[in-house]
C-alpha cells in the first residue's frame, strides 16, 4: 500500500530582490513512499529538498499538483482532520537549538503534545509512554527530563524531538538536515536510530546534501537540481553507478577520507606587476585575454552563478506555467524550463532525466 | 617555523570562575603548511583560533607565547594586535554568510577595510583584488553588489579574498565550509590551498568539525578534546594510522561513501566531553575511553611518539616504551 504520494507537484516562489520574479521551486515533482521505506532527498542549495519537505508539512502550499497520504490528498484536511493528519506526519528540523524556548524545560514539547493529543490520558500512563518513546530513541529519561535545552547536547535535543514524533501514532518523518550540526561521534548515533525506527516501519524522508549521509541510511535516493528530479532510484544503484552529469558531479565534490581531490592548479593570472603603473584598465584587460580558469574549481565557481542566474525567471512566469515553455531569464540568457526533464528508465529502479 | 604558539591558554570569564577553554596547547606551523583544527563542540577548537586574532573580552590570554614570523605576537595586546591583523594574522569568522554588513556593497567594504588599516596604495591593492576575483572564477561586478545578492558560496568566497587581500603570514578560517553544500566546499576548500600554493597567505589553520574536508585540504591534522590537544600528525598519517583513541573513534564514526546500514553499523562515542568549568584530573577522555587504566588519571603528556606525530595517551607513550628499537610499528586499532 502507497502511504504517500507526490504527483506532478510544483511551487513557485516570488523572490523578493530584483524585481521580484518567479522562482520555481519544485517542477513538477513526482514520487511515492512506502511504508519503512526511507528516500534520500539530495541536492545542493536551492534545489528544492526542503520544500518537498515543507510542503508534505503543509507549511507551505503547492503551487499545482497534489500530495496524498493513505489515498487522501492532503490539501483537503482542515480543522480536526488536519490534526489527525500531524498526528502520522512530523518534521524535525535542522537546528536543535531553535526548536525549543529556551525560557522552558526541555520536555515541554511533551506536555503540549499531552495537551493537545491526549488529554484524557492519565499520569502514569503518560510517563510511561514518555518513558517508551525515550526508550526507542535511547535516551535515559533521567538524563534528560526535567532540564534546559542549554543544559543538553545537540545529540539528546534532536533524540528528543524524534521522541516527540514517536509520542503520536507517526507513519512519515521529515528529517531535514537533522544531522548536518551534530558532531561526528553523535551523529552516528542519530542515524542508526533512524535505521532502527525504519525496520519498525517508519517512513522517513531524509533530506541533506551530505551524500555518504544519504547513502548510509537510505533505501532510495532522489537527486534534485532546481526543483526537478533529475535522477531517482534504488540508493546502491545511484551511487554505485550514477547515471546524470550532476549526481556525477556531486560524487565527485564529496570529501573522503582516504581519496584526494584531483586537483587542478588554477590557470595563472599574471602575478601582480609591482609598480608596474599598469592602472586598473590594463590590468583587467589582462584577465579578460587570458582564458576562462578550466580547472574544478572555475567550474563549480560558475556553476554556482548559473545557479543563482537561472533563478531569476520573469515576472510572468505563472501565465506561462504549465505550457511547458522555457522562459528566458532577463539577465543571463540562461533558459530553465518548467517543464522538468523527461526521466526515462535506465535499469529497473533507477530513472534518470535527460540533460537539461 | 612561520608560526610557533606555546603553552598557550585562553580562559572565558564566567561567573563561575575562569574557565580554561584553551588548556596549554603549543604547536608550529611551518611556512606554507595548512594545519586542520578538530573537535568536538565546545573543544575549544575555535576559541584557540579566534585568540590568535582576536581576543574579545570575554577572553583573557591565561598564558603561554605566540610568534609569527618570529616576532612575539602580543594576544591580550588589543591595541597592538589591531596593527598586526590583516597583514601578519587574518580571521575568516565562524558564520562567514552573516560576517558581511548587509547595508555597504561589497567593494565600499573593502574600501572601509583598507582604510582602516591606512593602505597607502589602495588603487594597487584594489587591482590586486580584482586579480584574485578572477581567479576564483567570480565577477568584478560583485563589488558593486551587496551581501545578500550573493549566494552562500559566493559570499563565503567574498569573506575568504577580504580576509587574504593584504596577504597575511597566518589565515585562521573557522568552520568556512561547514555551512555550504558539496560542490561549493570543494570550490571553497581548493581556493584555501591555492592561495597558499600563490603566497597570498603563508599558513593556515582551518577548524572544523568535518575530518573529511581536511583530509583534502591539510597538511596536517590536530585533534582536540576538553581544551587540549589529543593527537597532531601529517595527514595522511592521521587518517590512515590514528593513535589516540579519541581520533580512532572520532574517524570509525565517519560513514564514507559507499557503506550503506545494512553492511556497516557504524558506532558513535557514548557518553559527552566533561564540563570545562571543573574539569576532572587527568587525561580527559578517560571516561569515554574503551582503553583507560590507573595511569589515565594523570595528565599524559604531549610527546613525539614519530616524527611529526605528537600524542598525548598514556597507552600510546607506553606502547611506544616497550617496542622502542624493535622497529615495529605501533598497533592500530582495526578499522571497523
Amino acid at each position: 500500500m502507497t502511504t504517500l504520494k507526490f504527483d506532478q507537484v510544483s511551487k513557485l516562489f516570488r523572490s523578493t530582490a530584483r524585481g521580484g520574479g518567479l522562482t520555481p521551486a519544485l517542477r513538477k515533482v513526482s514520487f511515492e513512499m512506502q511504508p519503512g521505506e526511507v528516500i534520500s532527498l539530495i541536492g545542493e542549495s536551492g534545489s528544492g529538498k526542503t520544500t518537498i519537505g515543507r510542503v508534505l508539512l503543509r507549511l507551505a502550499k503547492p503551487t499545482s499538483g497534489t500530495v496524498t497520504f493513505d489515498g487522501k490528498d492532503i490539501a483537503s484536511y482542515s480543522g480536526r482532520g488536519l490534526k489527525d493528519y500531524y498526528r502520522h506526519v512530523q518534521g524535525v528540523f535542522q537546528d536543535p537549538f531553535s526548536s525549543y524556548n529556551p525560557i522552558y524545560r526541555a520536555d515541554r514539547v511533551y506536555d503540549l503534545v499531552r495537551s493537545s493529543y491526549f488529554p484524557e490520558v492519565g499520569d502514569k500512563e503518560w510517563s510511561d509512554k514518555v518513558e517508551a518513546a525515550l526508550d526507542a530513541v535511547a535516551l535515559n529519561p533521567g538524563d534528560v527530563l526535567g532540564k534546559y535545552p542549554h543544559q543538553l547536547s545537540g545529540g539528546q535535543q534532536q533524540r528528543l524531538l524524534i521522541a516527540r514524533a514517536l509520542l503520536l501514532d507517526v507513519k512519515v518523518l521529515v528529517a531535514d538536515e537533522i544531522i548536518s550540526m551534530l558532531d561526528a561521534s553523535t551523529r552516528v548515533d542519530v542515524l542508526n536510530l533512524l535505521v532502527k525506527l525504519k525496520r519498525q516501519g517508519l517512513a522517513i524522508l531524509f533530506i541533506t546534501h551530505d551524500l555518504s549521509l544519504g547513502n548510509y541510511v537510505s533505501d532510495r535516493t532522489i537527486i534534485l537540481r532546481h526543483g526537478a528530479i533529475v535522477e531517482m532510484g534504488a540508493t546502491g544503484k545511484i551511487f554505485g553507478n550514477p547515471q546524470h552529469d550532476y549526481t556525477k558531479m556531486l560524487l565527485t565534490a564529496v570529501p573522503e577520507l582516504h581519496k584526494k581531490w584531483q586537483h587542478a592548479p588554477l590557470e595563472p593570472v599574471a602575478v601582480s606587476a609591482n609598480g608596474a603603473g599598469g592602472g586598473l584598465d590594463a590590468a583587467t584587460a589582462e584577465i579578460l585575454t587570458s582564458d576562462a580558469p578550466a580547472s574544478a574549481l572555475a567550474q563549480a565557481s560558475i556553476l554556482a552563478e548559473l545557479t543563482h542566474a537561472e533563478q531569476v525567471v520573469k515576472r510572468d512566469l505563472r501565465a506561462v506555467f504549465g505550457g511547458g515553455r522555457a522562459v528566458a531569464s532577463g539577465k543571463s540568457q540562461v533558459a530553465v524550463a518548467l517543464e522538468p526533464p523527461a526521466l526515462h528508465e535506465f535499469e529497473p529502479d533507477h530513472l534518470v532525466a535527460e540533460p537539461e | 617555523m612561520s608560526v610557533n604558539v606555546e603553552n598557550l591558554s585562553v580562559a572565558y570569564r564566567s561567573r563561575r570562575g575562569d574557565v580554561t577553554a584553551v588548556d596549554n596547547v603549543s604547536f608550529a606551523l611551518a611556512d606554507g603548511e595548512i594545519m586542520g583544527l578538530a573537535g568536538e563542540s565546545g573543544s575549544g577548537k575555535s576559541t584557540l583560533g579566534n585568540a590568535l586574532v582576536y581576543l574579545d573580552p570575554r577572553m583573557k590570554a591565561a598564558g603561554g607565547t605566540v610568534t609569527v614570523d618570529g616576532k612575539n605576537l602580543p594576544i591580550s595586546d588589543n591595541n597592538a594586535m589591531r596593527h598586526r591583523r590583516m597583514t601578519e594574522v587574518s580571521l575568516v569568522p565562524q558564520y562567514a554568510m552573516s560576517a558581511l554588513t548587509p547595508t555597504r556593497k561589497i567593494g565600499k567594504m573593502i574600501d572601509d577595510l583598507l582604510k582602516s588599516h591606512r593602505v597607502k596604495d589602495r588603487a594597487e591593492v584594489i587591482t590586486e583584488l580584482k586579480r584574485r576575483l578572477a581567479l576564483i572564477g567570480l565577477k568584478e561586478d560583485v563589488l558593486s553588489k551587496y551581501s545578500f545578492e550573493l549566494s552562500g558560496g559566493m559570499r563565503q568566497r567574498v569573506t575568504i579574498i577580504m580576509s587574504t587581500l593584504l596577504n597575511p603570514s597566518l589565515l585562521v578560517a573557522d568552520e568556512v565550509t561547514s555551512a555550504l553544500d558539496v560542490s561549493s566546499q570543494r570550490a571553497v576548500g581548493e581556493m584555501l590551498t591555492e592561495f597558499r600554493d600563490r603566497g597570498y597567505i603563508k599558513s593556515a589553520i582551518t577548524i572544523t568539525h568535518d575530518l573529511s574536508i581536511l583530509a583534502q585540504i591539510a597538511d596536517s591534522i590536530a585533534i582536540m578534546y576538553a581544551g587540549r590537544l589529543a593527537e597532531r600528525a601529517p595527514t595522511s598519517v592521521l587518517v590512515d594510522s590514528p593513535l589516540h583513541p579519541y581520533t580512532q573513534a572520532l574517524l570509525a564514526s565517519l560513514p564514507e561513501v559507499g557503506v550503506r546500514h545494512d553492511q556497516v553499523t557504524l558506532t558513535g562515542i557514548p557518553g559527552r566531553p566533561p564540563s570545562l568549568v571543573n574539569p576532572p584530573s587527568g587525561c580527559r577522555f578517560r571516561e569515554r575511553c574503551p582503553f583507560a587504566f590507573a595511569k589515565c588519571a594523570e595528565t599524559p603528556p604531549f610527546e613525539e611518539i614519530k616524527p611529526g606525530h605528537l600524542v598525548a595517551c598514556w597507552k600510546v607513550s607506553q606502547e611506544n616504551a616497550d617496542t622502542a628499537g624493535a622497529g615495529q610499528g605501533l598497533p592500530v586499532r582495526e578499522k571497523v
